[in-house]
């Protein structure tokens, strides 16, 4: 009997109180363990925003977000819930990689990067694109499929790491560092060309290529005809049918954007940050990617701020640590845990409470 | 039934709010004990709210109900089956995985061990259909149950829970014509025990079969309360939609022209390889309306997927416009609206619309790939909220707001945009299924004109529909499909309700 909530109210303010419950309940948690909640909320958003060193780093994990929780969204308009965005990331940053392993060395930077970019897009893409065929022409459900399809992505990157990549002597799991020309430039070198004096920190210019990223996939899905056919296929296929559109070039099509995007990741962490291919890059994020689509309501600009909170979360998280004493690095996994448990699975349980609170405000035109 | 018989239920003043939509508006309604009572109107007119307010899913603003004689005060549903009073909702409240005795004691069982309390209530479920005539197979799995077994399920479910005051809302929307009679055997023979029915309908020609008072409501008001005997389908439509309708035949001579879809040795077979049409071939011509006429599921519904190129047969031939395709390369949706065949879809809610669009999006579902509405990869917003504004405009679509999404328009309203989005590329043929189903009596008429004017332009069209009326009103030659046959074809003129019966039935062969 639940009216739906007023659009502003559904985007902004359920998302904000979803949070501050989360907040709450992670606070009775904290003063439960003996520490003083207030306390500890300070010290993470310090660690977080406090400075432009942890600002940094919180835009740094902020970019890999954004490209992991695009991945998901897009996927989901289409109808499809993209769970392999970590498998289809370390098979971009392998695609990165190799780019940058063999051509660096003869290619300058101007013509190096989009090569890579292009390569990790293209690698996340075909990765994608296996599941997609799968699910559309022989019925096998993608959920199933790209969760398989992570870890076979990370036993090849093992096995190309231990058996091919890794330079002879080399005991650690890596590969050679690429030549400068495929090192995307860090933000304090960026900023330091305009003359602006910037920290020492991972964060590089992929996070405006995240942005554009973003801006690009607004623009596809509710500008584009492909994002509009998609999009139908995605909320009914019985209505696309009828309308003419194929939903199985839908799937290929949803699937192969959603991977191009997780694919980028690997310009952020290889490209921007490490110089040679490693193992972990990706670390989960494919994963937290899921929770900020949920979170940002599969929206670029929802994506935007759920990729900042969690990105403050990983940052901060790492300083309340490191602060106080007696604070361990799980407490700041539950507290995410909360603010998936609350954003994601509770917010229906949080609407109605939020259209109750609405009724009571005088002029708000609403039930 | 005299003046003196005492009153089931009886509602004074009744005033029900939305915020700014006024529901129910000072409304009266008398329903004698042991008569059935129709409740008319088009949607929206707040037959529903006051029903909802008896039952007690809603609390009037002001208002009193007295049930038998005595105060009541309904607070809440539990309240109202306390009284006595009992709803069969229009979309049944029943768990498919659960045998029809268990939905019955869902919620009320006697005994805390199962075994028990079934045995007590098969006990007393077994008088009751014994003494009512309602007869469901108790332990089939209520989803295996036809939905006419469904539905006497949800009445025998109320029965048991001690309803005296039966009401029931759209109850023959989901039947199939047969279904229907039977439901009215068994509300009449409820009645004769003494029962109380109310009936939510807007099926005027039900109204008079069946009831012996009818109430009719308009914009939230009572218009009219009256007997049967005094009432006419005419003066009831009048009353409903507050001015004269025609939804009847509109004699007119005109004649037909070139054929223009032309299609033989239909077969189409389903993924259990049951045969779903056999041997289906007709011609619809420029300037003629054919309708198709047969009980829901004998065929119809893969006849429209079929020419419409939604469904590939697995034998046939088909021409449409000129163009010719066999099975191996059937028609797909797209190259019909290429050539100039538009299809209204029988299943608004899945094919028609994409209920989470917006009205401006839906309203180029089909044809977004049109010059007027795309540029290049780039859809043209400006270009689809005008031309939805002009859908909207010419169709009379309520409310005119292209930013609403397609979900929350009524379903007549829904009908108007996509007939609006089909009409509005002046197609060659037109196939129509179900035009009119959920739809107001006024909005009926409109879509009846329209349908003509199309013809009169020199469209061919085909109409499905599982109203016999619609199909006597609109055809100008009439096919009758029974399991997937053709069970006959002939002009309007010499159709009769008894003969098309006979053949839908499938007992003239």
């Amino acid at each position: 009997m639940n009216a739906p909530l007023p659009r502003w109210a559904d985007l902004v303010l359920l998302p904000a109180v979803c949070l501050l419950v989360a907040l709450g309940v992670a606070a009775a948690v904290v003063a439960l363990v003996g520490q003083s909640p207030l306390e500890v909320m300070l010290a993470l958003v310090r660690g977080a925003f406090g400075t432009l060193r942890g600002l940094s780093y919180t835009l740094y994990y902020a970019t890999t977000f954004i490209f992991t929780g695009l991945a998901v969204a897009v996927a989901f308009h289409g109808g499809l819930f993209n769970i392999g965005g970590e498998g289809q990331a370390v098979m971009g940053g392998l695609g990165t990689g190799l780019a940058a392993l063999y051509l660096s060395a003869s290619l300058p930077a101007w013509a190096m990067l989009p090569v890579m970019l292009l390569a990790g897009a293209l690698f996340g893409l075909l990765w994608a694109a296996v599941p997609a065929y799968l699910q559309a022409y022989r019925g096998s459900h993608v959920v199933i499929t790209t969760i398989m399809f992570n870890f076979i992505a990370s036993s090849i990157l093992v096995y190309l790491l231990v058996n091919h990549l890794r330079p002879k002597g080399n005991m650690a799991l890596e590969s050679a560092l690429f030549a400068e020309s495929a090192k995307l430039p860090g933000m304090q070198q960026a900023m330091a060309w305009i003359g602006v004096d910037w920290p020492n920190s991972p964060l590089n210019l992929s996070l405006l290529l995240a942005l554009l990223a973003c801006v690009a996939v607004y623009f596809f899905l509710w500008r584009s005809r492909a994002g509009y056919r998609l999009r139908a296929v995605g909320s009914s296929a019985s209505a696309a049918e009828y309308a003419g559109i194929r939903s199985k070039h839908q799937t290929l099509i949803a699937m192969s954007v959603s991977g191009a995007l997780a694919g980028m990741v690997g310009m952020n962490e290889i490209a921007g940050v490490s110089g040679k291919l490693i193992l972990e890059f990706v670390g989960g994020a494919g994963f937290t990617g899921i929770a900020v689509a949920l979170m940002g309501r599969n929206h670029p600009l929802g994506i935007i701020f759920a990729s900042l909170l969690f990105g403050a979360l990983f940052q901060g998280g790492a300083e309340v640590a490191f602060d106080v004493p007696g604070f361990s690095r799980d407490m700041v996994v539950m507290l995410q845990g909360f603010i998936v448990l609350f954003s994601g699975a509770m917010t229906y349980v949080i609407a109605p409470l939020v259209g109750a609170m609405l009724r009571l405000v005088p002029g708000v035109r609403y039930g | 039934m005299t003046e003196a018989a005492p009153l089931a239920v009886h509602m004074r003043g009744i005033h029900k709010h939305f915020g700014a939509v006024k529901a129910n508006v000072n409304v009266d309604l008398t329903v004698r004990a042991g008569s059935v009572h129709g409740l008319v109107g088009e949607n929206g007119a707040g037959k529903s709210t006051l029903m909802s307010v008896l039952y007690g899913f809603y609390q009037a603003d002001a208002g009193a109900i007295s049930v038998f004689g005595q105060e009541a005060p309904i607070h809440n549903a539990d309240d109202a089956i306390a009284l006595g009073i009992g709803m069969v909702h229009q979309h049944f409240m029943l768990v498919d995985t659960l045998s029809a005795l268990e939905n019955v004691m869902l919620g009320a069982e006697p005994h805390w061990l199962l075994q028990r309390a079934s045995q007590q209530v098969r006990g007393k479920l077994e008088a009751l259909m014994q003494s009512t005539g309602l007869h469901v197979q108790l332990d089939a799995l209520v989803g295996d149950l036809a939905v006419g077994d469904r539905q006497r399920l949800e009445i025998l479910k109320t029965l048991y829970r001690g309803a005296r005051v039966l009401i029931l809302d759209e109850p023959t929307a989901v039947l199939t014509p047969q279904e229907a009679l039977q439901l009215f055997e068994v509300l009449r023979g409820l009645r004769a025990n003494g029962t109380t029915i109310i009936l939510i309908t807007h099926k005027l020609k039900e109204v008079m079969g069946l009831c012996d008072f009818v109430t009719v409501m308009r914009a939230g008001q009572v218009v009219v309360e009256l007997p049967i005997a005094g009432a006419s389908i005419e003066g009831l439509a009048e009353a409903m939609v507050g001015r004269k309708v025609h939804i009847g035949r509109v004699e007119d001579a005109h004649q037909a022209g070139e054929v223009l879809l032309h299609a033989a040795h239909l077969e189409v077979r389903d993924a259990m390889q049951v045969l779903r049409l056999q041997d289906v071939g007709l011609q619809l011509r420029a300037g003629e309306i054919v309708g198709v006429a047969g009980v829901s599921g004998n065929g119809q519904s893969e006849l429209l997927d079929v020419l419409s190129g939604l469904l590939t047969p697995s034998k046939g031939e088909l021409k449409v416009c000129g163009k010719a395709f066999a099975p191996a390369h059937w028609l797909d949706p797209q190259t019909a609206r290429q050539l100039g065949l538009a299809h209204v879809p029988e299943d608004r809610h899945a094919r028609a619309l994409v209920m989470d669009f917006a009205a401006w999006e839906s309203a180029v579902l089909g044809y977004d790939s049109l010059p007027q509405y795309c540029s290049g990869p780039w859809m043209l917003h400006a270009a689809m909220h005008q031309a939805t504004d002009s859908m909207m405009e010419r169709f009379d679509v309520r409310p005119r707001d292209p930013e609403l999404l397609s979900a929350k328009f009524s379903g007549g309203n829904q009908q108007k945009l996509v007939l609006a989005r089909e009409l509005g590329q002046a197609p060659k043929v037109l196939l129509v299924g179900q035009p009119t189903r959920g739809v107001d009596i006024g909005a009926i008429e409109f879509i009846y004109s329209q349908l003509r004017a199309m013809r009169d332009a020199g469209c061919a069209l085909l109409v499905v529909s599982s109203e016999l009326d619609e199909i006597l009103a609109l055809s100008d030659r009439v096919i009758v499909m029974n399991q997937g046959r053709i069970a006959g074809e002939l002009a309007v003129a010499d159709c009769t309700e008894a003969g098309l019966g006979l053949l839908m039935t499938g007992a003239s062969q």
